[in-house]
């Protein structure tokens, strides 16, 4: 099932990304939520995921043979829940309960508590290494699914990151693919300059991967990129970094790292909702 | 004992194919069986715990039933939030094996050697910890551990420990293991200080106290049954273990005691290793002479404890 017949052009898919990021903005105001501008630069590379790449079940979420798909970022669960949302997981209306008291709907997202939800996250640097037992566990098993992994660019300050970054390739899983939200900021600062990360593509390139670089709010790109890279499989794991702006789609919270802990306001809700062209 | 892991191990694997062996670099020929027979299912994930962990993680999501092994400083001491998250919060069925957990490589310093393996892994909700006390033990723990739906730790020694079993023992997860009965006194002990635990009894047998001697290989689950008996039973309950007296043995049994709405009548007396680190070299036998775990000190202490109690 692949999904670019789920969407019929690229302006569609602009247009359900903008729909996503009003949502997300709107719950993070009513929820109170934080990790606002991290949620919003990777929506573009969720919906290129689940609405043009990755082939899943939603009224199945526990087929064999889906894709799997780690939000390694766990702190951009509002993003994922309102995309899984949007794709058939579950009514769009539950993610309203997000980070309320006894929510199963949680700030990083729990396994089993959510149907598409495949590994705990939150704590970053885990999801990359549970990936990479999910893409040994298909080899093992001659399955044919792929592993997604979404990290951050902050998350790669984590050493265990960089364990997994040698395991992936010396087991040859060409079935791995990791994607990095490179918004070039974390929660106190750039993020090259509180860790020495770039050049990312030349490090990961370096430890055995086939790295590539594209614009994570391209969606278009990016579905053509995933889609090359998933059908012609090579033994090297993958890694795309996806250049993103942190806070995108509303000028005001664009690359403004405030955002990563600020909670809108209910006017600010009103002008983003404005600028994103959603009433 | 580790042999014992390595044999029973590839023995499973034949049987059941959702076993899959992941090892930190250590113990050079000593897969090279299971290699052979199922190189699919062996990998050496290198001097990477914390990635080897999640990496388990993954694979048990996906059905299988991973076995995780290196020395326990370092699956368990390096990898602790890897295990509480990946393993124990998912309640994911994938067994630890430490390696040398206690005293065992003292010789090696300080970081080879972990007084503090039980308590960590104790601590965390939906594990499963057990100190087998020998090969014969740790060859029924692998196979027990197999049943079990959550992470499982196991502890074992190295190599050439001495072997109290003479066969199988009927081995369950949470259920001790009688190895010699008495009237006067119940010494409960876990792990690879079992021999030295027996040769104490005997020495205590020697002068008229008889011991009823338990490998309490099972720290989590306690065995609530056996432990309600002892302390009803006997004047003295003692545990031995090369372990921390923070969070080990002893200190699950003072926490059981302590949540028990009527006092059990019999005296809690705990032996292990005291609040702090080794800071020379010194071999197991040296260690376990320095912290009064051999049988003469065993039995001399357990008599000074014993004739103020009975």
């Amino acid at each position: 099932m692949t999904a670019r017949s789920l969407i019929p052009d690229e302006k569609a898919l602009e247009q359900l990304s903008s729909q996503i990021r009003a949502e997300i903005i709107e719950t993070a105001h009513k929820t109170e939520a934080m990790h606002l501008g991290g949620c919003l630069s990777c929506v573009d590379i969720l919906v290129a995921l689940y609405f043009g790449c990755m082939s899943v079940r939603p009224e199945e979420p526990d087929w064999q043979d889906r894709d799997r798909f780690i939000l390694s970022k766990g702190h951009a669960a509002l993003a994922w829940y309102t995309v899984l949302a949007h794709r058939g997981f579950f009514p769009v209306e539950q993610v309203l309960t997000f980070n309320k008291d006894k929510s199963l709907f949680t700030e990083h997202p729990v396994w089993k508590n959510i149907p598409g939800v495949e590994a705990t996250s939150g704590s970053l640097g885990h999801g990359l290494g549970i990936g990479s037992g999910m893409a040994l566990a298909a080899k093992i098993s001659k399955k044919s699914y792929r592993t997604f992994v979404l990290m951050s660019d902050g998350e790669c300050d984590e050493g265990s990151v960089w364990e997994s970054a040698l395991f992936a390739p010396t087991h040859s899983l060409g079935n791995l693919v990791a994607i990095i939200d490179y918004n070039k900021w974390q929660a106190c600062g750039r993020s090259n300059e509180i860790m020495h990360l770039s050049p990312l593509k030349q490090k990961f390139s370096a430890f055995g991967w086939a790295s590539y670089e594209v614009d994570g709010h391209d969606t278009g790109a990016m579905i053509d990129l995933f889609q090359s890279v998933i059908t012609s499989p090579e033994q090297r794991p993958v890694v795309i970094i996806a250049h993103t702006v942190k806070g995108k789609g509303v000028s005001f919270m664009e690359d403004d790292n405030n955002w990563h802990y600020r909670i809108p306001s209910a006017d600010e809700v009103v002008k983003a909702h404005q600028e994103l062209g959603i009433r | 004992m580790r042999d014992a892991f390595s044999v029973e191990l590839t023995d499973l694997a034949g049987s059941d194919p959702r076993i899959v062996l992941l090892m930190g670099d250590i113990g050079n020929h000593m897969f090279d069986r299971f290699k052979e027979l199922y190189p699919d299912r062996f990998f050496n994930c290198g001097i990477a715990e914390s990635n080897m962990i999640s990496v388990a993680a993954g694979l048990a999501m996906n059905g299988f039933r991973p076995f995780v092994y290196t020395f326990s400083s370092f699956d368990v001491g390096r990898p602790f939030e890897q295990i509480r998250v990946d393993l124990a919060f998912q309640n994911l069925p994938v067994v630890i094996i430490g390696l040398g957990g206690g005293l065992t490589y003292s010789s090696l310093g300080p970081t080879h050697y972990i007084c503090e393996d039980l308590a960590i892994t104790r601590a965390l909700p939906h594990m499963t910890v057990v100190c087998p006390a020998d090969a014969v033990e740790t060859r029924a723990a692998i196979r027990a551990a197999l049943s079990e739906e959550g992470p499982v730790y196991i502890r074992i020694g190295k190599k050439n420990e001495p072997v109290i079993h003479k066969s199988l023992p009927d081995f369950v997860i949470g259920k001790g293991i009688t190895l010699e009965e008495g009237t006067d006194i119940c010494i409960l002990g876990t792990g690879t200080i079992l021999p030295a635990v027996i040769e104490a009894a005997h020495h205590l047998r020697e002068s008229g106290i008889k011991s009823w001697v338990v490998s309490f290989h099972t720290i989590k689950p306690l065995d609530a049954g056996l432990l309600e008996e002892a302390f009803s039973d006997y004047p003295l309950v003692v545990t031995v273990e090369e372990h921390s007296l923070i969070g080990g043995l002893g200190s699950a049994i003072a926490e059981w005691i302590s949540d028990q709405q009527i006092p059990p009548k019999g005296h809690l007396m705990r032996i292990g290793i005291p609040d702090e680190f080794l800071h020379y070299a010194v071999n197991q036998k040296t260690a376990r002479d320095i912290y009064s775990l051999t049988p003469d000190k065993l039995a001399e202490a357990v008599r000074v404890h014993y004739s103020k109690v009975r």
